[in-house]
């Protein structure tokens, strides 16, 4: 039987391989890959929870459906991002972003 | 639905619509226009905001709240705002064409940080929260060509996103327990449990990020340093002023002290902060990076007010973070006019300042003294207010804490003064920091001596502001 609970430990497994995946991935663009990953870990648990335990509101639906909105803005200036820095430096790498220290 | 309270709001929106249409229409009478046009609206609004000030009313079923202490920020914000499109006058011309969306950017970033100060439901929140930090990434990547610009706007990405997003999973988790978004039906629900906690801690985190708190502050000084300084400023005293308008709100009104000690995870947070940030600050040699590592420790002061959880604290949140923009604005403003006349932010650029421009250096001198605590300056009075709930509360040790390493500031302060008073420097024509720069300037220092010598009217809006929360 799959409930709640089930559904509650896929998302943190799931949130935490993102949160791996953002301070070990080198790649600016896989970086960015985790940070939805998290996201969309959220997502999960607030439809789980909707489903399971206040079934009278839509609540966490909604706040899911605005997750993935917002998402989709800050992947939009991610890349752009991720873009004019190439231009510049021609590499995604994180380790070659090291001019800010201390 | 009495739509004319949401006014600041509407015009904001439209406001930042048309200046984005109107750099597009007429690209070089509308780049003259952009500045006036924006102060001039922004004052507007703020006077707008002020005959709001008393209001209250529950918007959309609690959703949105238009209280004092919302109003409260919102005028705060709106008045950052202003110097900083006022102060950053000459530096602007850097962005060449893209000056135009500059300004609309800004404006929008604004209108996030006053949904967030008035959300009163945690969806509204993050969407408010969003819209400043989006906006702040773009900002924060503005100089194109520069390195350093571009490294801080990825950086600012990545660990931005990261964060919103231990946000929502401590959001998430209180919604099982609590099964409401609502921050006033929250209370009722609560109960404690391993999962609360849990969600209390990953939202704290949250918040954390955007005020810089230690541990979660390592990306403050390189964002600081990196972004232009105009949007540095901003960053500095708008998005962490937001953060801390919709913290206060999420804890005192959610979660109560009764069944969770929060304050004194909040009383630990601050002392780390406060100790970290003024050490760290010593060794500093670049003026933005300085400001950068300063701000984290203003932000462990005005989290002792929260953390005392009282009148006098909660007084002293808001007297703080008020005074704070005009403070923090004057240093960033002469930051600002150096960066445009040398083309460096290093404290051997400041040598001599002095002598090429006598009120600018006498200005950012106050303005140091004032963030470090010297009577009869406003940061005294405001760190009166915040050490006073401390030791009314108990937390005489976390009153210490801040007392000697307000002392220990004074000498990083100082630095940047003694730079600008006994630095020599080759290079002695004057320097004029323009009629708009200036003019921030002067209403910096007018601000930080007016709140110091006569604290009492700023003193009274903020208590009738917290009326909410006792």
């Amino acid at each position: 039987m799959i409930g709640l609970q089930q559904y509650l430990l896929l998302a943190t497994i799931l949130f935490a391989v993102g949160i791996y995946g953002v301070l070990s991935k080198r790649n600016a663009v896989a970086v960015l890959m985790s940070v939805e990953l998290m996201l969309n870990s959220v997502n999960l648990n607030f439809v789980a929870i909707n489903r399971y335990v206040v079934t009278d509101q839509a609540v966490g639906q909604l706040f899911a459906l605005m997750v993935i909105v917002v998402a989709a803005a800050e992947v939009a200036v991610g890349l752009a991002l991720i873009i004019s820095i190439f231009r510049q430096r021609k590499s995604v790498n994180l380790n070659d972003f090291n001019l800010l220290k201390w | 639905m009495p739509w004319i309270l949401l006014s600041v709001e509407i015009t904001l929106a439209l406001l930042g619509l048309v200046l984005l249409v109107l750099g597009l229409v007429m690209p070089d009478r509308g780049r003259r226009l952009m500045q006036p046009v924006a102060v001039v609206a922004l004052l507007g609004i703020l006077i707008m905001g002020g005959g709001l000030y008393t209001t209250q009313y529950n918007m959309f079923n609690g959703n949105y709240q238009i209280d004092p202490f919302g109003s409260f920020f919102k005028l705060l914000f709106l008045a950052a705002g202003i110097l900083v499109i006022l102060s950053a006058g000459r530096y602007l011309e850097r962005f060449q064409e893209r000056i135009n969306e500059f300004y609309s950017f800004m404006i929008i970033a604004l209108l996030g940080m006053v949904v967030m100060a008035s959300a009163g439901e945690l969806i509204t929140l993050y969407i408010g929260l969003e819209l400043m930090t989006v906006s702040f990434y773009i900002l924060t990547a503005y100089l194109l060509n520069d390195k350093l610009s571009a490294e801080a706007g990825l950086k600012y990405l990545i660990l931005g996103a990261m964060s919103s997003a231990i946000l929502l999973f401590g959001i998430s988790l209180v919604y099982a327990v609590t099964g409401t978004t609502v921050i006033a039906e929250m209370a009722a629900q609560f109960s404690m449990q391993p999962v609360m906690i849990a969600g209390i801690i990953l939202i704290l985190a949250g918040f954390g990020f955007k005020i810089s708190l230690v541990p979660f502050h390592m990306w403050a000084p390189d964002i600081y340093q990196g972004a232009p300084i105009p949007v540095t400023a901003f960053l500095a005293v708008g998005s962490k002023a937001a953060a801390f308008a919709a913290m206060a709100r999420v804890m005192v009104i959610a979660f109560p002290v009764s069944t969770f000690d929060w304050p004194l995870l909040l009383a630990v947070l601050a002392a780390i902060t406060i100790v970290v940030g003024n050490l760290i600050a010593l060794v500093q040699t670049n003026v933005k990076r300085l400001l950068a590592y300063s701000s984290i420790a203003q932000a462990g002061y005005i989290l002792v007010g929260l953390a005392a959880y009282n009148g006098f604290g909660l007084k002293g949140v808001l007297f703080y973070a008020m005074l704070y923009v005009f403070s923090n604005m004057g240093a960033f403003a002469t930051a600002t006019v150096v960066e445009v006349e040398t083309g460096s932010t290093d404290i051997e650029a400041f040598n001599g300042l002095a002598r090429r421009s006598p009120m600018v250096a006498a200005i950012m001198t106050v303005c140091m003294l004032s963030l470090a605590g010297i009577p009869p300056l406003a940061g005294f009075v405001g760190k009166f207010y915040l050490f006073a709930g401390a030791i009314q509360s108990d937390l005489l040790w976390l009153a210490f804490v801040g007392l000697v390493m307000s002392m220990i500031s004074v000498y990083y302060y100082l630095r940047v003064a003694k730079a600008m008073y006994i630095g020599s420097n080759d290079n002695a024509t004057a320097i004029n920091p323009g009629k708009t720069a200036g003019a921030a300037l002067w209403v910096c220092l007018a601000g930080t001596l007016l709140f110091g010598l006569y604290p009492a009217p700023l003193s009274n809006l903020a208590q009738v502001a917290i009326q909410l929360f006792l």
